[in-house]
C-alpha cells in the first residue's frame, strides 16, 4: 500500500533560521522574527520584576527605548525542565522578550510542514509548523505565541498598576522626607 | 431490524490481547517503528511525530482508549488516514503484532455502541469492532486533559537512559 493522500506541506522560500535551545529541546524561529540577541547578564540589570499568579513565566520586564518587553521564561512557557538561560530573544513587532540556554546555529529551512491537525490544544498558538533539519523535526515557533491577548492584558494592567502605585509613592516619600 | 450487512476490505490489527478492524479505504501503509521526535505540546494522546516520506506523521496511541494497556512494545506503525472537515491527515497508530488484510461483512453500529465504534464485523470466530478514527484520535474540538508538564520530562529522561 502507498501513500496516497497529501499532507499540507509548504514549500518555503529558503528562510533563515535560527535553532536555538530551552532546556535540551530544539526549536527554530525564524532569523528575521528576532530583533535583537542579547545577554541575560546586559538584560538584568535594567530589568524590572513583574509577578502575577497566573502567569509565572513572566518575571521581569525590560525597557527598550521607550517601549517595555514582557521577558518570558522559555521552560516555563513550554512546560520544560528549569534550565539555566544565557541568552535573550528581542521578538520583533510583539512585546516580548524570551529566554533561551543558548544557539545551536543558524540555517536555512526550505519546508515548512503545518502542525498536523491532531495537535488541538496550545501548541497550534506556539508553532508556526514542523521543519525537518538533518534528519530531525524541529518545532518552528511564532513570535506571537508567547503570550495571547488576555496574558498581554493581564500583564499590562498589572505593569501599569504597579507604575501608579510607584508614582503616587514618590510623593508621599518626598513628602515624608 | 437487523440493520443489512455491506461486504468491505477491512485492516486487523492486534493492539494487545485484542483485534480491531479498521476500513483498509484509510490505510496507507505499515511501517517498522522508527524514531519518534518529541517536542512540548498538550494534546497528551499525540506521542510526537515520525518522518516518513519526508512528511511528518503524529503517532498516537490509541490501545489505552480502547481498554488495553498503553504499548511499550510496538511492531509496526499502521499509517492510516484521520478524516477532518475538509481534509484527511496520516495518523501512526501503533500495533502490537502483523496486520491482516480480510474481506467481511459489517454490521453498522447502533445507537448503543461507543463513539469509537463505526461497525462490527466476524472473522476467525471472533467479533470484532471496526474502529472510527475520528473519534479515537484527537483534532480540533477535541476535548482532553492538558497534557501533565512531567510527561515530556519523562520521556525525555528514558531517551538519555543508555
Amino acid at each position: 500500500m502507498r501513500l496516497a493522500a497529501p499532507l499540507k506541506t509548504r514549500p518555503v522560500r529558503a528562510e533563515q533560521i535560527i535553532l536555538f535551545r530551552i532546556s535540551d529541546q530544539l526549536f527554530a524561529v525564524s532569523s528575521a522574527s528576532v530583533q535583537e540577541v542579547r545577554g541575560v547578564d546586559s538584560v538584568a540589570s535594567s530589568a524590572q520584576e513583574i509577578s502575577h499568579p497566573s502567569l509565572r513565566k513572566v518575571r521581569h520586564i525590560m525597557s527598550r527605548g521607550d517601549q517595555f518587553l514582557f521577558v518570558v521564561n522559555g521552560a516555563l512557557h513550554f512546560g520544560l525542565p528549569p534550565s539555566p538561560s544565557a541568552l535573550v530573544f528581542v521578538m520583533r513587532g510583539t512585546k516580548t522578550a524570551l529566554l533561551v540556554d543558548g544557539i545551536e546555529k543558524m540555517t536555512t529551512m526550505t519546508v515548512l510542514q503545518a502542525l498536523p491537525q491532531a495537535f488541538c490544544h496550545e501548541e497550534r498558538e506556539w508553532y508556526r509548523g514542523l521543519t525537518a533539519i538533518d534528519q530531525a523535526v524541529i518545532p518552528v515557533v511564532k513570535p506571537e505565541g508567547f503570550l495571547t491577548p488576555d496574558e498581554l492584558s493581564l500583564l499590562e494592567a498589572s505593569h501599569l498598576g504597579n507604575d501608579v502605585s510607584a508614582s503616587t509613592l514618590v510623593p508621599e516619600v518626598s513628602a515624608a522626607s | 431490524m437487523t440493520p443489512p450487512a455491506e461486504s468491505n476490505a477491512f485492516v486487523l490489527l492486534r493492539l494487545g490481547e485484542r483485534r480491531f478492524a479498521v476500513s483498509a479505504s484509510l490505510i496507507a501503509e505499515l511501517v517498522p517503528p522508527g524514531r519518534i521526535f518529541r517536542f512540548p505540546h498538550r494534546t497528551k494522546e499525540i506521542e510526537g511525530v515520525i518522518l516518513r516520506r519526508g512528511r511528518m506523521v503524529p503517532v498516537c496511541d490509541i490501545a489505552e482508549r480502547l481498554g488495553q494497556p498503553s504499548l511499550r512494545l510496538r511492531r509496526f506503525y499502521l499509517i492510516a488516514q484521520r478524516r477532518y472537515t475538509g481534509q484527511a491527515e496520516w495518523v501512526a497508530l501503533p500495533v502490537t503484532g502483523e496486520c491482516e488484510l480480510i474481506h467481511a461483512d459489517v454490521t453498522p453500529a447502533g445507537e448503543t455502541d461507543s463513539p469509537h465504534v463505526s461497525g462490527w464485523l466476524s472473522h476467525g470466530g471472533e467479533v470484532i469492532e471496526v474502529l472510527n478514527l475520528t473519534a479515537l484520535t484527537p483534532g480540533p474540538g477535541h476535548i482532553s486533559v492538558a497534557a501533565p508538564i512531567d510527561s515530556l520530562e519523562m520521556h525525555q529522561a528514558q531517551e538519555a537512559q543508555p
